[in-house]
């Protein structure tokens, strides 16, 4: 079965050095899943496009197009890479803005890897401060090596150099998509699409009702 | 197929003119709409329920009462009544009192609120809006069918000996429809009982709809109410009109551009193609409304959102002087090709002939609580 890896980038300008991050890191997990013989397909989502629908979005209450694509990506992506540039010392509104869309539930127990990029390397506590609190309330589960990308990042290449640790997390990543051994699927929380494939028998809302359960 | 309006009652600024009406207007606007909507034939006006500025919207037994008592034929309903934060023993009463008073001329459309305070404002918790749904309809349910109610659940005080008066006029509760707009749980619990469903549709994309609208089928027809497409469907509808189609797109687009929904979101264009708002000719109002059922089979009402976003009273009627112009063709339209065993929406006559005639259920009993107050707190002192 085909391992999907979804890249998920918030660059703003063309080119933009999120989206030139989240090339190298599409490409090193491609290349980590599979060297574990892995069959993968790796999809990039760019939100700079998406702007529009999801300002709309945030006021409709729906998708529509090519942002209902994107979403429907995510939702069904066995590993997800999420690169943002950091604005005002945290993601960007913009990247949020598609994280906030997302159905709760939608990446619960998906595997994470979290980058971002900025002017400096002053940023880069981001990942830890912003990134990772936030895909650990989505109850995924976040690789232990973020990327962050300073603009000087693209010219270095010394012991800690970018490319070694696009690597180290892509690696992080292929492991617990596993490969060789099947991976127990993450318990997820039921979504409105489970309900409509396999309605919750009225019975049984019924009993569940009148008990101890949140709904 | 019954055609009718749906108002929530916005109390919203004219973009045009900056005008805002007062509460009072709004209120009698909404009574001089309803009047209107009989005088045009016709056949449902649907209000309620909001409890907070801007909306006129709460208390809806009270306009559709007042209502009734000016018009002759119409069906009175609503849209919604708060199953989840309204306690279901006053829906019993209000919603038989009604029947009562409008000779039976009135149904009810169950939703969940979309307000967030709302729920503690009623002292409930909106984590538990399906929940309260379920649990409060069972009990609604009861309270009509059963004289004499026993009770306890999870969400209000228990009942012993509970008789919920009046009781429905004829032995016959009023007609229930359930509206969800994504909740797969609420199309599951109409198709269980056998009501109707139905779906906003207006602020949605019609896949949406559609989705619901089959699943809600599905599970009739699973639970043995008949086929999928003998469901009751009901449906939402937006439009603006003028004879002139670029007459519309020009007079409305300003209510739109501010419209308290979606205002300042999607353009008038994108929103028309994404959703069944049409802004345009009669006749493209016509065509657009007879392709409903291209997703949603033949179905059973449908409602017209035509009072909102600040429209004034007066281009609102004109609306609907134009609605009245095509109600016949519509009618036509819905009618050709509508296979003999699709049902049309159940009435209170429809529904006192299956019952095998109407029954006075009048429960006669002496008076042995009022005043009994005082005499539980002297036991109670002593």
């Amino acid at each position: 079965m085909t391992t999907r890896i979804v890249v998920v980038s918030a660059g703003l300008s063309v080119p933009s050095s999120t989206k030139l991050l989240a090339d190298k890191l599409g490409d090193a997990v491609q290349r980590a899943t599979g060297a574990r013989g892995l069959e993968v397909e790796v999809r990039h989502v760019e939100l700079r496009p998406l702007a529009h629908a999801l300002a709309d979005h945030l006021l409709t209450g729906f998708a529509t197009g090519p942002l209902a694509d994107a979403i429907d990506a995510v939702r069904h992506a066995d590993g997800v890479v999420v690169v943002t540039p950091v604005f005002s010392a945290s993601y960007s509104g913009l990247f949020k803005t598609f994280v906030d869309v997302l159905e709760p539930g939608t990446l619960d127990g998906t595997p994470v890897l979290i980058a971002a990029t900025a002017g400096t390397a002053r940023h880069s506590l981001v990942l830890d401060h912003a990134l990772r609190p936030l895909f650990a309330y989505l109850r995924t589960v976040v690789v232990p090596t973020g990327v962050f990308a300073a603009s000087e990042d693209f010219g270095a290449t010394d012991d800690g150099s970018l490319d070694k640790r696009v690597e180290r997390a892509a690696g992080e990543l292929a492991a617990l998509l596993g490969g060789g051994a099947a991976r127990p699927p993450a318990p997820r929380r039921r979504s409105v699409d489970d309900e409509f494939a396999a309605p919750t028998p009225f019975e049984q809302l019924l009993r569940e009702a009148g008990g101890d359960s949140v709904r | 197929m019954q055609i009718g309006i749906f108002t929530v009652g916005d109390v919203t600024t004219d973009p045009t003119t900056g005008r805002t009406p007062s509460e009072y207007e709004r209120i009698k606007a909404t009574v001089a709409i309803a009047r209107k909507a009989e005088e045009i034939g016709l056949d449902v006006f649907a209000t309620g329920e909001h409890h907070n500025p801007p909306f006129i919207a709460s208390n809806p037994t009270a306009t559709l009462a007042y209502i009734g008592a000016q018009i002759e034929r119409i069906i009175l309903s609503t849209a919604t009544t708060l199953i989840t934060t309204t306690d279901p023993v006053l829906i019993a009463e209000d919603y038989a009192k009604l029947q009562h008073l409008t000779d039976g001329r009135n149904d009810l459309m169950l939703g969940r609120g979309n307000t967030g305070p709302v729920y503690p404002w009623f002292g409930k918790d909106i984590r538990q809006g399906i929940n309260l749904a379920v649990e409060n309809y069972a009990l609604l349910r009861r309270l009509w069918s059963e004289d004499v109610v026993d009770w306890e659940g999870r969400f209000r005080t228990p009942l012993q000996g509970y008789t919920s008066t009046p009781r429905p006029l004829d032995g016959v509760a009023p007609f229930v429809w359930h509206g969800s707009i994504r909740s797969p749980e609420i199309a599951e619990q109409a198709a269980y009982y056998g009501d109707g469903f139905f779906h906003n549709h207006i602020f949605w994309p019609a896949s949406h709809t559609e989705q619901m609208v089959r699943l809600y089928r599905e599970r009739f027809e699973h639970y043995g109410h008949g086929r999928a497409d003998q469901a009751i469907v009901g449906l939402g509808g937006q439009f603006f009109m003028r004879r002139n189609s670029q007459d519309a797109v020009r007079e409305f687009r300003p209510y739109f551009d501010n419209a308290p929904v979606y205002g300042h979101g999607p353009s008038l264009e994108d929103f028309t193609r994404q959703t069944p708002l049409t802004v345009g000719s009669p006749q493209e109002v016509l065509e657009r409304t007879l392709s409903f059922r291209d997703y949603a089979g033949d179905y059973q009402r449908q409602l017209f959102l035509v009072d909102h976003a600040g429209l004034p009273l007066k281009t609102v009627l004109e609306q609907l002087d134009l609605l009245g112009e095509i109600l016949p063709e519509m009618r036509r339209g819905f009618a050709e090709g509508r296979p003999a065993h699709v049902p049309d929406a159940p009435t209170h006559a429809s529904l006192v002939a299956a019952a095998g005639g109407a029954r006075d259920v009048a429960v006669h009993a002496e008076d042995t609580m009022t005043g009994t107050t005082d005499r539980a707190t002297a036991e109670v002192d002593a």
